[in-house]
């Protein structure tokens, strides 16, 4: 099991073709043994590559393949968001992180697995059935994004997509052994993602190195008309940064009970590394981390039962026999959606239907608020913030059944999330063969920072 | 406390059906995590709520006329169609 980089493919590319780099490509992820994917492009890319071949001009990615995670919208290659009700699903469209892709010469290789609609922290609620840890088969990758995670952990691709809601791209990052970045809301167009909760959640790249999610990062961000909460930013990305003078904040909060003491120790043996290359840290207060966890799940499950209301099985998707309009309707999601994503858009409902909708939504909002604020005060004295990403290492397939237990685990990845800054995970050590993540989180638009940060501990 | 029957209600207000089975096991998770999300009960909020982190309000841009999709690529994953529409179930 050895990763790539892009300047492995690039160097590939020279020495053969795209055509034989792609094939090369589809060879090992059809012989994956981790169910990393769910839709293999295998024409769409073959035929791209000879395009590249024969002229067709690229960038910085020309001719090297990325997975992309599947509910970011790819013209003419089936999406499914691993859900049942989107199965046969084939977008009109491409989101605009896939044509800012293509532009540079990128390859859309496949559709990666995750959690159905990305709600989930391990991959296990898949229609399409688990991904597995190439650390170890028995172990979950992580989510949602875990198959974009674990086809890059498994040396399969060197480049993917996820998207972070709640941490679903640091999470299987952190449990996979790669780097995975959660981009400032608002630098990456949502166009073409599949809403889950729209106000929380960015595109992020992840790689096998910090150099590889900057280029990324640099290629998929920025201003786009068509997702009206995006904003302009910087695309330069420096990160041979000088750490003298850094001042890194340790949030006493996010190495609270319950973490595993290999995790701690690891995450402490970063900030250590990183005091010899000149950085000091501090250990600080965010008081109101606590209650992110549960102010994360209300907003989001309450944003998930209005965004998913659009699957009805009339323009898309999945159509029972026709009855009345609304027993279709409730047929149709009755069979198309899991466990899970009912559970949510139930827990949802709930908490925005009359009664209710200030004790749980808008309560959650003001909390958001003081979260953020925790953020505020923080970045005022340090620079950036490392903790652990997950508290733990990769858990078993079947080990955290109960919805409850695995919400738990996203404890310090959501704060994130609900204050919209950037956060990336890098991999700090290992227990038991399982890779541990640390995570950088940085002020608003910093990315350049913790990705530096993040390249001194790599 | 919520019952299996304020959980079929809740199902009906999101249009997914539930059969008994599952409107049992929803309500008692549902007591369980809601029981949960009444921890923030615990923090005073004298704040305003936080909807957008960018605190972005009305984006507008300018109005001007755009191509839009074909309707054969529109109508392309439609399940089922009729004359160029999408056909949907009968309005009981």
């Amino acid at each position: 099991m050895t990763m790539m980089s892009i300047t492995d493919v690039l160097r590939r590319v020279e020495e053969a073709s795209v055509e034989d780099v792609v094939a090369e490509h589809l060879d090992q992820i059809h012989k994956s043994k981790f169910n990393t994917f769910i839709t293999i492009a295998e024409d769409q890319s073959l035929r791209r590559a000879r395009s590249l071949d024969s002229g067709e001009s690229g960038g910085k990615l020309s001719g090297v393949p990325i997975a992309i995670k599947d509910n970011i919208s790819t013209k003419n290659i089936q999406t499914t968001c691993a859900s049942r009700i989107l199965e046969g699903y084939v977008p009109p469209y491409d989101a605009t992180v896939i044509t800012r892709l293509y532009n540079e010469g990128a390859i859309v290789i496949g559709k990666t697995n995750m959690d159905e609609f990305a709600m989930g922290t391990s991959t296990e609620s898949s229609y399409f059935g688990p991904t597995r840890n190439p650390h170890n088969p028995d172990c979950v990758p992580g989510g949602s994004s875990g198959g974009s995670a674990a086809t890059v952990a498994a040396g399969e691709v060197a480049i993917s997509l996820g998207s972070d809601t709640g941490g679903s791209v640091r999470c299987p990052a952190s449990f996979c052994g790669v780097v995975g970045l959660k981009p400032t809301y608002g630098a990456v167009s949502r166009y073409g993602l599949v809403s889950y909760a729209n106000s929380l959640e960015q595109i992020g790249p992840i790689a096998s190195n910090v150099r590889d999610v900057a280029l990324l990062y640099s290629i998929i961000a920025g201003h786009d008309p068509g997702d009206s909460t995006s904003v302009p930013v910087d695309t330069e990305i420096e990160i041979d940064c000088d750490l003298r003078g850094l001042v890194i904040g340790v949030p006493d909060q996010y190495f609270g009970e319950g973490i595993d003491p290999d995790v701690e120790k690891a995450v402490w043996n970063g900030i250590h590394h990183l005091e010899t290359e000149g950085a000091t840290y501090r250990e600080i207060d965010m008081p109101h981390t606590g209650y992110a966890l549960p102010s994360y799940y209300i907003i989001a499950m309450s944003e998930a039962s209005s965004n998913l209301a659009r699957f009805d099985g009339m323009r898309y998707g999945l159509r029972t026999e026709d009855k009345d309009w609304s027993t279709t309707f409730s047929e149709v999601r009755a069979l198309g959606f899991g466990e899970e994503v009912k559970r949510r858009i139930i827990l949802g409902t709930f908490s925005l239907s009359a009664g209710y909708h200030d004790k749980y939504y808008l309560k959650a909002l003001k909390v958001r608020t003081l979260v953020k604020q925790d953020f505020d005060s923080a970045f005022k004295n340090v620079d950036v913030l490392v903790a652990p990403t997950m508290p733990m290492p990769a858990f078993r397939i079947g080990e955290l059944v109960d919805p409850l237990s695995q919400y738990l685990a996203d404890v310090n990845t959501v704060p994130v999330n609900l204050a919209g800054v950037p956060s990336v995970s890098v991999p700090c050590g290992s227990t038991h063969g399982l890779p541990i993540g640390m995570q950088i989180i940085g002020r608003y638009f910093d990315e350049s920072r913790i990705l530096g940060v993040a390249a001194a501990v790599e | 406390m919520i019952t299996p029957e304020e959980v079929e209600h809740i199902g009906w207000l999101a249009r997914i059906k539930l059969s008994g089975e599952e409107k049992s096991r929803y309500a008692e998770q549902l007591n369980d995590i809601l029981d949960y999300f009444g921890k923030i009960d615990e923090v005073q909020t004298d704040v305003e709520p936080t909807y957008n982190v960018l605190e972005l309000h009305n984006v507008f841009r300018e109005d001007v006329a755009s191509d839009s999709m074909e309707q054969v690529e529109t109508l392309a994953n439609a399940p089922k169609e009729k004359d160029g529409y999408f056909k949907a179930p009968r309005i009981a």
